[in-house]
């Protein structure tokens, strides 16, 4: 009886997931579109904010979006490296679209399928990195500034870069867990321009960063958000729109634009090459420019919109935002990142690694190796010793 | 004959997922990241990373140690009960098991922040806060933590199989408890002593979440390196030269391991 029943049941197993397929086959026309977008950077649906993909997909119900997140320009390339087909949208910022565009891995978009773009202001076009228009369309722009907790750190000494090399905060500062973010933070300390490639400023901004190393408690991404809201750090360096949705959730939180200058990027959504679902992809990027979805969107992101049109669409107090719309005089000291060369960025990635596994508690960690080599060889002459003895005794026991 | 056709399905599998794999590993190891010409930089540079190399073999052979510890007495116990008694036991020592690694390493997180759990009701009490978190003791905490269950299981297994008439038989030959335990028991369960260690030991010294939410950026292991080459900086040849290392310290520590215990193994049925 049993012996049936389990027959029947492995039967059933075998001819579940057949339906199971003839299911999925079905519905064949639908397509799967797979964004890969930054973490925290699209509205939704909480506190009552719009839900885009959620419209989306209530606008167009043949296509279903499989949206995944990425923490850093650099963990995005690599994933795109490995499984370059993977996607069909992904949202780059300024250097990384010109590395990809330098190394043919984005399609050039249909703007016939965009006709939104016509929305996009004047001073988002023809961009250093992608100067014909031909591979992307802007998301969103913003820069980089200081976040810290008011609470804790004295006003006095906010406004320059060094806060993030303050002692008196040390186990409470985060800093940016990529090589870009992180070493422009120590060229605008030490006055070189961000793009430089020079081995000299760049093992000088190395120092400074192992410098700062003892000081920092973490680095971090997206983990910012909740490290900041719950206090457990207090400075971070970090992007301006985020700090806006931060300081929705704790009020002591505030915001300064460094005034050695800072970071200014703009994030664009561009097409991998050989994406499987091309059509889709730009009819995504056009849902996201009209001013209709891009207004409320950002609104809740808090970053800064390319386009003006959607302004109309947003909230009078996120319009006079200053922190989001900064005056021209605060832009002016915005430096954009260039794509560095191959050499520059693996060299990079060497310094950074270096400041990452920087120590200086080797001597300490042999002088312990050393001294349990020392005592597991001991142990061994003692075990051997024990050994050929007893032998001894017994054989000697037995007289042979 | 029948016998070793059953086990090919393993053997292809052991072949496709494991010996390949590794001749992949051993091929980046030797090879230039960007001309992917032969190269031996890789190796020489990992000498660079001798203090994190240390270090996780340092954290690990605590926590492994005081897995042991705990896991010891923990197994003897359990193993002493009532047939019924010890299937709850058991299942209780695997249920942490069930959940999510990676939460179980969160919920310590929340406990041990400075503005955690266990931080929030020190400060009520009026006492100042204590630096639980961002330290090596945390980072060995969590492995322990971990990987407890991986030591107590092949203890209990070994000393519940021991024969019970080998401690009646030497109690009846005059042996205290202390002895009959010093000779008997613990000599009879090396071999889950053994499996405990390695059981702990490797998966603690390749460790990487760990490290990262419960240390600090001085704290850093040779997972956490391994893990942001093929991350965040693509460089999957130095990232393979490491675990290429780490695959050979870990065999060097599992033999001086097997080596002691076989030694006195040895003793045990000589005397």
């Amino acid at each position: 009886m049993k012996k049936l029943l389990s027959i029947i049941l492995a039967l059933a197993m075998m001819i579940i997931p057949v339906f199971a397929f003839s299911g999925s086959t079905y519905a064949a026309d639908t397509v799967t579109l797979n964004v890969y977008n930054w973490g925290q950077y699209i509205s939704d649906g909480t506190d009552g904010y719009i839900d885009v993909i959620a419209e989306f997909e209530a606008a167009y119900p043949n296509i279903k979006v499989n949206y995944m997140t990425f923490d850093s320009n650099e963990t995005m390339y690599t994933k795109l490296q490995t499984d370059p087909y993977a996607y069909d949208v992904i949202v780059p910022s300024d250097y990384m679209i010109q590395k990809l565009i330098s190394e043919d891995r984005l399609e050039e978009l249909n703007f016939d399928n965009i006709p939104n773009y016509e929305y996009l202001d004047d001073s988002f076009k023809n961009m250093a990195y992608d100067p014909e228009n031909k591979y992307s369309v802007p998301y969103t722009w913003g820069y980089v500034g200081i976040i810290y907790n008011s609470k804790y750190v004295n006003e006095e000494d906010t406004g320059s870069w060094d806060l993030l090399w303050n002692p008196t905060y040390a186990g409470k500062i985060l800093m940016f867990d990529n090589p870009r973010d992180a070493f422009a933070a120590g060229e605008l300390l030490l006055g070189y321009g961000l793009n430089t490639e020079d081995e000299e400023e760049l093992s000088a901004v190395t120092e400074k960063l192992k410098e700062q190393k003892n000081l920092v408690q973490a680095y971090v991404m997206d983990q910012i958000f909740d490290k900041m809201e719950r206090e457990e750090a207090w400075i971070a360096p970090y992007y301006a729109g985020d700090y806006l949705l931060m300081v929705e959730e704790n009020e002591d939180l505030s915001f300064y634009a460094p005034e050695e200058g800072f970071n200014l990027f703009v994030d664009a959504l561009c097409i991998p090459k050989g994406a499987r679902n091309k059509e889709a992809a730009e009819l995504f990027i056009n849902f996201l420019c009209s001013p209709e979805i891009c207004g409320p969107n950002l609104e809740y992101l808090g970053y800064s919109t390319p386009f003006s049109a959607a302004k109309e669409y947003m909230d009078e107090e996120m319009n006079e935002n200053e922190i989001a719309y900064p005056s021209e005089e605060l832009l002016s000291k915005g430096q954009a990142f260039n794509a560095l060369s191959v050499e520059g960025s693996q060299l990079m990635n060497e310094l950074w690694l270096s400041v990452k596994t920087s120590d200086n508690v080797l001597g300490r960690y042999i002088i312990f190796t050393c001294a349990a080599l020392v005592l597991v060889i001991i142990l061994w002459a003692v075990l051997a010793i024990r050994k050929k003895r007893r032998i001894s005794k017994r054989c000697g026991g037995y007289e042979k | 004959m029948k016998r070793k056709f059953l086990a090919a399905p393993y053997v292809v599998w052991m072949l496709l997922f494991t010996l390949v794999p590794l001749f992949i590993v051993i091929y980046f190891a030797f090879t230039d990241s960007i001309t992917g010409a032969f190269t031996l930089n890789n190796l020489v540079s990992i000498t660079d990373y001798a203090t994190i190399f240390l270090r996780s073999i340092w954290l690990s052979v605590a926590a492994t140690l005081i897995c042991l510890i705990i896991g010891y007495p923990v197994a003897y116990t359990i193993a002493q009960c009532k047939p019924k008694t010890q299937r709850i036991l058991h299942m209780l020592i695997m249920l942490p098991m069930c959940m999510s690694f990676l939460l179980r390493t969160l919920a310590w997180v929340a406990l041990l922040e400075d503005t955690g759990i266990i931080n929030n009701i020190i400060t009520s009490l009026g006492i100042t806060p204590l630096p639980l978190i961002r330290n090596s003791g945390a980072v060995i905490l969590g492995m322990v933590y971990n990987y407890l269950p991986y030591m107590i299981l092949p203890l209990y297994t070994s000393i519940s199989k021991q024969n019970p008439r080998l401690i009646e038989a030497a109690e009846d030959l005059g042996c205290n408890k202390v002895n009959v335990f010093r000779k008997v028991i613990l000599p009879l369960s090396l071999p889950g002593i053994t499996s405990g260690i390695t059981m702990v030991f490797v998966p603690a010294v390749s460790t990487f979440y760990i490290s990262q939410k419960l240390g600090s950026p001085g704290t850093i292991l040779v997972g956490d390196v391994i893990e942001s080459q093929f991350k965040g900086a693509y460089n999957p040849n130095l990232g393979a030269a490491m675990s290429l290392i780490l695959m050979i310290l870990i065999f060097i520590c599992i033999g001086i391991t097997n080596h002691f215990t076989k030694n006195t193994d040895e003793e045990v049925m000589m005397s």
